[in-house]
């Protein structure tokens, strides 16, 4: 990284050696289970084979594949729905994060508590939460009838029969789960703003929705980016929510594009056509956390230009 | 100052909306199947424990929670055994790349399972990994890497590049300084990372799905997906088995909230 | 003990050059200052010796051996860090052991040698301390017993003293340098306060912007600068230094800037008639006299700007024309702001520096 042509050789080959050494193991690991697997995807989407079923035969297709991805309106589906989704679900968790932030971030008795309280929703597996809210929007013993129309039974709603409500309630799921964790990357956004700023405007007679206006939320940009970019791309391999809550129904109402790749592949064994899929999810998030890199990766570590 | 209330109102939407689907679990794994089955629900269980008992029993609920406590303590393990020595070496000493190396293990982080899993599987089935722990740890160990990673070098990026000078000139190479100087320092950091890790590994289900197919390796969240009764969904077992599963995280984040707070947060506001 | 050499050290970042050609002789037993404004190489060139930072070119010896591939760690040297680098982890005692347990030495050897460490530096009470329970000072001597107790060849130290406030800092000098006459071990010392360059050294290695200006006894450095930097680096106030141009006139010479004319005694070498432009007068406050003088001296008629008065002496800021100048005097003289002023330059006190480098003009 120093531009220099050292005349001192080996003492700095031995200390890059050891530096070396300490990350071959983890880069090893990434290679092997993350680096070729993705390489692996590439090749099989370009050829016809199926899972455990070598007798279909192992043929290169080309692009075929993706030529009938393009052609596949389940595919497409699931690509828009999915799409939706990560709009729909990163805005309103960055949303309500920076309303959580703005709890968390003032001083208060037990807020120790409540800080633990916001990340329970974080912390528990999602599987399980799933089965939370399926459970609160079951047709006969869920909480949300009881809520909405006590005793009048015949009115009890099958919400997750319902393509609308399956898909919002999926939505409204990963909006509960992941909140607190949008709220934790704003509330250090918060905690950098000097008071000193709030002190100025209140002398200068800004009203708090003025300083919120114009301060926090300005000062905030960074920190509110860098929510929105990590729950999008988190948002973008939606599945646990689906595998338990919807199974990707009723229909396809609910079929986001890593749950159909996972049908694809591992359902129906179509390992050409289900890498194709996955190909294409991973191309989509990669742009993503390229622009995530170039706009705040950079700033991140800060030492290796000393 | 002005109003309180706001704020008030706020702190208890939070909590309430934090809390409320896992109260709502734990008062249905209270009840017993003749309060689960009525229609409306009623609002107050009656406090049997008859779910748990068979939960624990009937559904093998211990094994599940030995697998996930095998598989995410291995992964663990092996993610800060791995990722330490790989991060005090990206964050202090002078390696070409390590930057890209950086962004790198950024964007690995943010694979998508499905990209990856159809060639692990395929890996994991030549080598026999398949419905083993070690063959579910893998995958997690690689993949809980960046995490422990980025969170482990910006502890060590923190601590004042004299003392590892310092450690130098004392006589140590590399190595010793990681292990004599640094790693004492830097235990709020792998005690952080391990939390976060053991989270992830606690949690994960996608992988294990598809690696642990036979429910004698099964952990909980698989356990708990595919939760079946003979006729009907038993929502109180499986209210039962989620309050025990979560009970571990919930304790998790109650003591050390505060670590966890900074290991989230680690890097995402600095400069 | 051991003597270093260092023989055209460069250092390239890039295109910047922040060590250019420099060679140096630190005799044993030396006290060597590193001296210079922040950014100027200096703790670069320090860290190079320790092996922290690698030279582009040139080389390093340590008691005549090339050190140039030497780890830290095997070139025999302790550093005393600018924030001390105390381990937090560690009691006082386990940092001042640490290097030597490292080095596998007996475990009686580095009690002992931390026994006399702790003695000599009077951190006997607090060698079960840990780091954050000691005031700065306390930390100081902790980190010069860590390097003590190592008996290195060579002792490094980064402005030790620029974290201490200005109290602790002169009484922490004062005992530096009793150490160094006790031990007789040879230091390098890297600081940008001409003070404790000074008392501190016996030689000063003064850098400036990667390279090498002087390097001499402190009182030489004082005395004859080379050249216009080291003469306006050293001293407070610095020197004067008028630029302009030398000729000959009459049986004398004559300095003349753009509002000054100082009448000169002929040069003691021989020097081609003819006007030098590019000339530098200097000469030190406290050399001006606003009395007249026994010796051969020229007089300058000034306006006095602002007199201040420091106590135990009075600082003058007078201007000839454009041409300020800086006086020091006596306190209590009758002096007045507006008022003018003549002062007299004694030639033996004139610095002159032709092309950016010293003649002995008197």
């Amino acid at each position: 990284m120093n531009g220099t042509a050292p005349a001192s050789a080996t003492a700095l080959r031995r200390d890059r050696l050891a530096a070396w050494v300490m990350v071959v193991p983890a880069l090893l690991l990434t290679l092997a289970f993350a680096l070729y697997p993705v390489a692996q995807s590439l090749m099989s989407s370009l050829r016809r084979r199926f899972l455990g079923v070598p007798a279909l035969g192992d043929t290169f297709v080309g692009l075929e594949n993706f030529r009938l991805l393009a052609q596949d309106p389940v595919a497409h589906d699931a690509f828009a729905r999915t799409l939706g989704f990560v709009l729909l679900s990163t805005v309103l968790e960055v949303a309500l994060g920076v309303a959580i932030a703005l709890v968390l971030h003032e001083q208060f008795r037990g807020r120790g508590w409540v800080r633990a309280a916001a990340l329970i929703p974080w912390a528990i597996p999602t599987v399980v939460a799933s089965q939370m809210w399926r459970y609160i929007f079951n047709d006969q013993y869920g909480f949300a009838n009881l809520l909405l129309y006590r005793d009048q039974v015949a009115r009890y709603e099958p919400w997750l029969a319902s393509p609308a409500w399956a898909f919002a309630i999926i939505i409204f799921a990963d909006v509960w789960k992941t909140a607190s964790f949008a709220g934790l990357l704003v509330l250090a956004g918060l905690q950098v703003i000097p008071d000193e700023l709030y002190d100025a405007a209140k002398i200068d007679g800004a009203s708090a929705w003025q300083r919120f206006w114009h301060i926090t939320l300005p000062l905030l940009k960074p920190a509110l980016l860098l929510a929105l970019l990590f729950r999008t791309m988190d948002a973008f391999r939606v599945f646990d929510l689906v595998f338990v809550m919807t199974q990707g129904g009723p229909g396809d109402a609910t079929q986001v594009l890593q749950f159909y790749g996972y049908k694809t592949l591992f359902t129906e064994g179509r390992m050409g056509y289900g890498a194709a899929i996955s190909v294409s999810v991973f191309a989509a998030i990669f742009a993503l956390s390229l622009i995530y890199i170039r706009t705040v990766g950079s700033r991140l570590l800060g030492r290796e230009d000393r | 100052m002005t109003s309180r209330l706001p704020l008030r109102l706020g702190i208890a939407g939070l909590v309430l909306g934090s809390l409320f689907p896992f109260v709502w679990f734990l008062i249905t794994s209270l009840k017993s199947q003749h309060e689960i089955e009525a229609v409306p629900p009623t609002w107050w269980p009656s406090g049997s424990l008859e779910f748990y008992r068979t939960a624990l029993f009937d559904h093998h609920l211990l094994d599940y929670v030995l697998n996930s406590v095998i598989v995410a303590g291995g992964t663990t393990l092996l993610s800060l055994v791995v990722g330490t020595p790989a991060a005090y070496a990206l964050a202090c000493l002078r390696l070409p790349g390590q930057r890209w190396l950086m962004g790198g293990l950024l964007c690995i982080s943010m694979f998508p399972q499905i990209a990856i899993a159809g060639p692990i599987w395929e890996i994991l089935n030549r080598i026999g990994g398949l419905n083993t722990h070690w063959g579910v740890m893998l995958p997690y160990v690689t993949l809980t890497l960046p995490m422990a990673i980025w969170i482990l070098a910006s502890f060590f990026a923190e601590l004042p590049t004299e003392l590892e000078e310092a450690a130098q000139v004392d006589g140590c190479s590399a190595w010793s300084a990681l292990w004599r100087i640094m790693l004492p320092l830097a235990t709020p950091g792998i005690f952080t990372a391990s939390i976060l890790v053991f989270i992830y590994a606690w949690n994960e289900f996608f992988f294990a799905l598809l690696i642990l197919t036979r429910p004698e390796q099964q952990t909980l969240p698989v356990g708990i997906a595919l939760f079946q009764g003979e006729f009907t969904m038993p929502w109180g077992e499986l209210a039962a088995a989620a309050v025990l599963a979560t009970l571990p995280l919930v304790l998790l984040v109650i003591l050390f909230q505060r670590w966890i707070v900074s290991g989230l947060s680690a890097g995402a506001v600095k400069g | 003990m051991a003597d270093l050499e260092l023989r055209s050290i460069s250092k390239r970042f890039g295109d910047t050059r922040v060590l250019d050609e420099i060679s140096l002789r630190v005799p044993d037993g030396s006290f060597t200052i590193l001296l210079g404004a922040s950014g100027c190489g200096k703790s670069t060139l320090l860290r190079t010796i320790a092996g922290l930072e690698s030279q582009t070119s040139g080389h390093i010896l340590i008691d005549g051996r090339a050190v140039d591939d030497l780890p830290p760690r095997d070139r025999d040297i302790a550093m005393v860090f600018q924030h001390y680098a105390l381990y937090p982890h560690l009691t006082v005692r386990d940092n001042m052991a640490f290097g030597l347990r490292m080095r596998r030495t007996p475990p009686q050897d580095i009690d002992a040698r931390i026994a006399d460490a702790a003695r000599l530096l009077g951190i006997e009470p607090l060698l079960n301390r840990k780091p954050k329970e000691l005031s700065g000072g306390q930390r100081q001597r902790v980190a010069m017993g860590r390097a003590i107790v190592r008996k290195p060849k060579l002792f490094l130290f980064d402005e030790p003293l620029s974290n201490l406030d200005a109290q602790l800092r002169s009484a922490m000098r004062l005992e530096l340098k009793r150490l160094h006459e006790r031990l007789g071990v040879t230091m390098v010392y890297v600081t940008h306060d001409q003070v404790e360059a000074m008392t501190l050294g016996d030689t000063i290695a003064l850098l400036d912007r990667g390279r090498l200006r002087q390097c001499d006894t402190p009182q030489r450095l004082y005395r004859t600068p080379a050249d216009p930097f080291v003469a306006g680096f050293l001293g407070t106030p610095p020197m004067n230094l008028l630029h302009g141009s030398v000729s000959p006139r009459g049986d004398g010479w004559r300095f003349q800037s753009a509002s000054v004319e100082i009448p000169l005694p002929p040069p003691s070498f021989r020097i081609p008639a003819g006007s030098h432009t590019d000339t530098v007068l200097g000469i030190r406050p406290e050399d001006v006299s606003i009395s007249p003088v026994q010796e051969p001296a020229s007089h300058l008629d000034t306006t006095v700007d602002v007199a201040e008065d420091l106590g135990s002496d009075m600082v003058l800021h007078l201007s000839a024309g454009t041409q300020p100048l800086v006086v020091r005097t006596r306190p209590n003289e009758p002096v007045h702001p507006s008022h003018p002023l003549r002062v007299f330059l004694p030639h033996r006190a004139l610095h002159v520096f032709l092309d950016e480098r010293r003649v002995d003009w008197t």
